[in-house]
């Protein structure tokens, strides 16, 4: 008897946990659906390629053109990535391969630690640091003007927040790498930097390139930090210090208004749907490419 | 010849020079936060609520987010664990790992982490529309919950692939199912990394303000029930940092703090908890 | 036999290495001959490899370690401040325990060490790929495929692929940490066979702990027990007529 029940728990064990199993891809279709079912009436009444590519925003003249969203999602990614890519590359690289054991141990909790600090503390941080330097400091150094609100600061509270994930996650890499591979080029007589630069990049490369598609994943979607410092103007960011309004700033800022115009709702809806693509494209194409060097290597 | 070396000192010049301004960067945020608001925070911020023109400069306090963000973050860290660890017991112990559905699964999870917050806030709302709800606690914690999932499934796939195999061999020798060794022995050899897994979760869900701006609200009061509309602290930060008035911006900053102590305190204890029992494993 | 004919290659005088505490070698002196084969014989744990990572400094690396007394290679103390570590290094080719190929193709591998030591020309570079494939025994097998990532080869391809990346640096010494002990017998006979042939050109020291290996190739034998040399000579003296009651333990077996 007791052994029966053993097997029948077994047995619904194994039921319940296969169910479960299921959720996270259907919990991605059911998302992309929904987002695309609320958003199906905006896209009924007008072609996808105006949506998208339309720099026309006036919701109550029911003019809903996304392209001015995509470009500001666009500006203030890159700039994090082209900020943040190299400075976390030669954080992680002292980190790992220079630096003494003590200051390494003290580094990591620091890391992780910036890498959980809540979006809206860098946000607040945005607005008290990062916004007057970018409009009294960098906008007077390039002869411009400009309120401190735009695409560089927004870009730039990106790439603080974004540096200690990727650092994060480079450090990792670099520890699976064996010190015997080091000391096969050391002893060839190599120099730290040339080992690191010939062997250690070269072995961690798949793996970089995944750190910084996790930072730019993790900056398309960063709602609250940008939305604080980034202006929020609806127009194509023609420079650094233009305001912008990215997608994800658009859905935050908006959600209240949404029902009490027509279509708006679909509009905003439409927002997350571009980004949950966006994100997903993202992390295939980086798939695709990590799983391809790494046939090319074994 | 010597141009190597060059190379070599100016690299590292380059690598100090990043490493110092990361950590000055740090000691920034952290300063700037520290002496803004060190000024507002007080005991009467911490244990009261807000009293009418609270918004306007008057008395009272923020209870009802610190309150509410341990409502949020705790209710959606119980619905995530409950639903994220059937699913590594499945992914680890009940099919094999080549076949087609763990692959299916660890994808889709991969993918989810990816999701930014402000998505599964906009799809909660949708889930607000289809059942029929309200902005509230509920909905607050179900969206959280969901970005929470990815999170903490992940982070517990890996402790799972650590249990030596010898352990699980040992178990089955006994004639043991799978279900008792998940639940008897795998799960004691990984319960720090579990606790881990869910205070790093529970961290991003009571920072996170994206998700929770669409779907759970907000309130002077503190909530009682499941179907009321809930308040949290990064929403208190950025309400308040919104009004003209500095003496309601300051105590924007005094939140900031709160919050940052929170995650510090979550931080640490998870550390702790890691050093702590990773003595006793069998390894 | 007469110790005095051999002439010193590398002298290591009253060394001393310690990790924290712990002193894992203790006052060596030992004088390396020129060109022969010198095997470092002992249980594992005794200290061979620290003394293998003494000689060509990557113990530099390793925390918490102090090292005192003197290593003289051809005269000069490669402790002594100021000296260019990496040509120090570039003096001695390393076989490790497993076979580490750098992570790039056959071609580039052995090409890897004179590339940096600043050799640009690639008909150069061609002959000095094959003419050290060739001496390591590789050159057949791999020719057709020098582009291959090196990771495809064989582990005991792998290590004669060491062998010749090691040797395309033009050093005088080469340093031997067990480099048999992840091959299989046919390459293990692979590679000593090679490492013989070497000793004409190359001074040769292996650390080991596989007595037979000792027996087959060694000229000079070495007998390092708990971070101390006990016993060194010729190898027909010290593997017959070992003088210490601890070599002789360990040559019958008792002590491993």
């Amino acid at each position: 008897m007791a052994s029966s029940w053993r097997i029948k728990k077994e047995l619904l064990a194994h039921k319940l946990v296969s169910l479960a199993s299921t959720l996270p891809a259907w919990l991605i279709v059911i998302m992309f659906f929904g987002l695309l079912l609320k958003a199906r009436p905006l896209l009924l009444s007008q072609s996808l390629g105006h949506l998208l590519f339309s720099s026309q925003w006036s919701p109550f003249k029911g003019e809903f053109g996304f392209w001015p969203f995509i470009m500001g999602t666009i500006w203030v990614t890159m700039i994090a990535l082209v900020v943040a890519a190299p400075l976390s590359l030669l954080v992680a690289i002292f980190l790992s391969e220079y630096a003494k054991p003590k200051i390494r141990e003290m580094a990591r909790p620091m890391i992780d630690l910036l890498a959980g600090l809540p979006s809206v503390i860098y946000g607040v941080w945005g607005i008290l640091i990062i916004v007057p330097l970018v409009g009294r400091f960098l906008a007077h150094l390039c002869g411009v003007s400009s309120s401190g609100y735009s695409v560089l600061a927004g870009g730039l509270v990106l790439a603080v927040m974004i540096l200690p994930t990727i650092t994060h996650v480079i450090l990792e890499v670099f520890r699976v790498i064996p010190q015997a591979v080091r000391e096969a080029s050391l002893s060839l007589g190599a120099t730290r930097w040339e080992t690191v630069k010939l062997v250690v990049l070269r072995e961690g490369a798949p793996g970089i390139l995944a750190a910084f598609v996790l930072g730019v994943s993790r900056a398309l979607g960063e709602t609250m930090a940008v939305l604080m410092v980034v202006g929020n103007v609806v127009r194509v960011p023609r420079s650094f210090f233009d305001g912008g309004y990215p997608l994800p700033a658009l859905i935050a800022n908006n959600y209240g208004e949404m029902m009490s115009v027509p279509l708006y709702d679909s509009a905003l809806m439409l927002a997350a749907a571009i980004l949950f693509i966006l994100v997903i494209i993202f992390n295939f194409l980086a798939r695709l490419v990590l799983w391809r060097i790494e046939r090319r290597r074994t | 010849m010597k141009w190597r070396y060059l190379e070599e000192k100016v690299f590292q010049g380059l690598m100090i020079a990043a490493t110092l301004l990361a950590a000055l960067v740090l000691l920034i945020i952290l300063g700037t936060i520290l002496f803004k608001g060190a000024k507002a925070l007080s005991l009467e911020m911490l244990f009261r609520l807000p009293k009418g023109g609270y918004y306007l400069g008057r008395e009272g306090g923020i209870l009802n987010a610190i309150v509410g963000s341990l409502q949020l973050a705790g209710g959606a860290t119980l619905l995530a664990l409950t639903i994220s660890l059937p699913i590594v017991f499945y992914l680890n112990y009940f099919t094999r790992p080549r076949s087609l559905w763990p692959i299916i699964t660890r994808f889709s999870l991969d993918v989810l982490w990816g999701v930014p917050s402000i998505v599964y806030g906009a799809f909660g709302f949708l889930l607000m529309t289809w059942l029929d709800l309200k902005a509230s606690l509920l909905l607050g914690i179900i969206t959280l919950a969901f970005l929470e999932i990815p999170i903490m499934g992940r982070a517990m796939d890996e402790v799972f692939k650590l249990v030596p195999r010898d352990l699980l061999d040992a178990s089955f020798s006994l004639g043991a199912t799978r279900w008792e060794t998940a639940w008897k022995v795998v799960l004691r050899q990984t319960l720090p990394g579990i606790v881990t897994a869910i205070l790093i979760a529970f961290g991003r869900a009571i920072g996170d303000a994206a998700s929770v701006l669409l779907t759970a609200g907000y309130t002077d009061n503190l909530t009682t029930s499941l179907f009321q509309p809930v308040a949290s602290l990064p929403l208190a930060i950025f309400f308040q940092l919104g009004t003209p008035y500095p003496e309601v911006q300051q105590r924007a900053y005094a939140a900031a703090i709160i919050l940052t102590l929170i995650i510090l305190a979550v931080s640490f204890v998870s550390r702790r908890i890691a050093r702590h029992y990773s003595r006793h494993l069998v390894l | 036999m007469n110790l005095a004919r051999f002439r010193p290659h590398i002298s290591l005088k009253n060394l001393n290495v310690y990790y924290g505490n712990l002193r894992v070698l203790k006052d060596i002196t030992l004088d390396i001959p020129d060109r022969q084969i010198t095997v470092i014989l002992g249980p594992s744990g005794c200290g061979k490899t620290t003394l293998l990572k003494t000689l060509n400094r990557l113990l530099d690396f390793v925390e918490g370690v102090r090292i005192e007394g003197q290593v003289l290679v051809d005269g000069e103390d490669i402790y002594a401040p100021g000296i260019e570590v990496t040509r120090i290094r570039k003096k001695m080719g390393l076989l490790s325990q497993r076979p580490q190929v750098l992570p790039m193709s056959i071609y580039d591998n052995v090409a890897y060490g004179p590339r940096i030591h600043g050799l640009k020309d690639k008909k150069k570079l061609d002959e000095l790929v094959e003419r050290y494939l060739r001496i390591a025994g590789l050159w057949d097998e791999v020719k057709d495929r020098l582009r291959e990532p090196a990771g495809r080869l064989s582990l005991g391809q792998q290590q004669r692929l060491c062998l010749a990346r090691g040797l395309a640096v033009e050093p005088e010494i080469i340093l031997g940490d067990e480099p048999t002990s992840a091959l299989d017998p046919q390459s293990s006979q692979n590679v000593e066979r090679c490492l013989v042939s070497l000793k004409s050109q190359y001074t040769v020291l292996l650390v080991t702990h596989i007595l037979r290996q000792a027996r087959r190739i060694a000229d000079y034998i070495v007998f390092l027990y708990l971070g101390e040399i006990v016993e060194h000579g010729p190898a027909e003296q010290v593997l017959n007529n070992p003088l210490d009651p601890r070599t002789k333990a360990y040559l019958s077996g008792e002590i491993s």
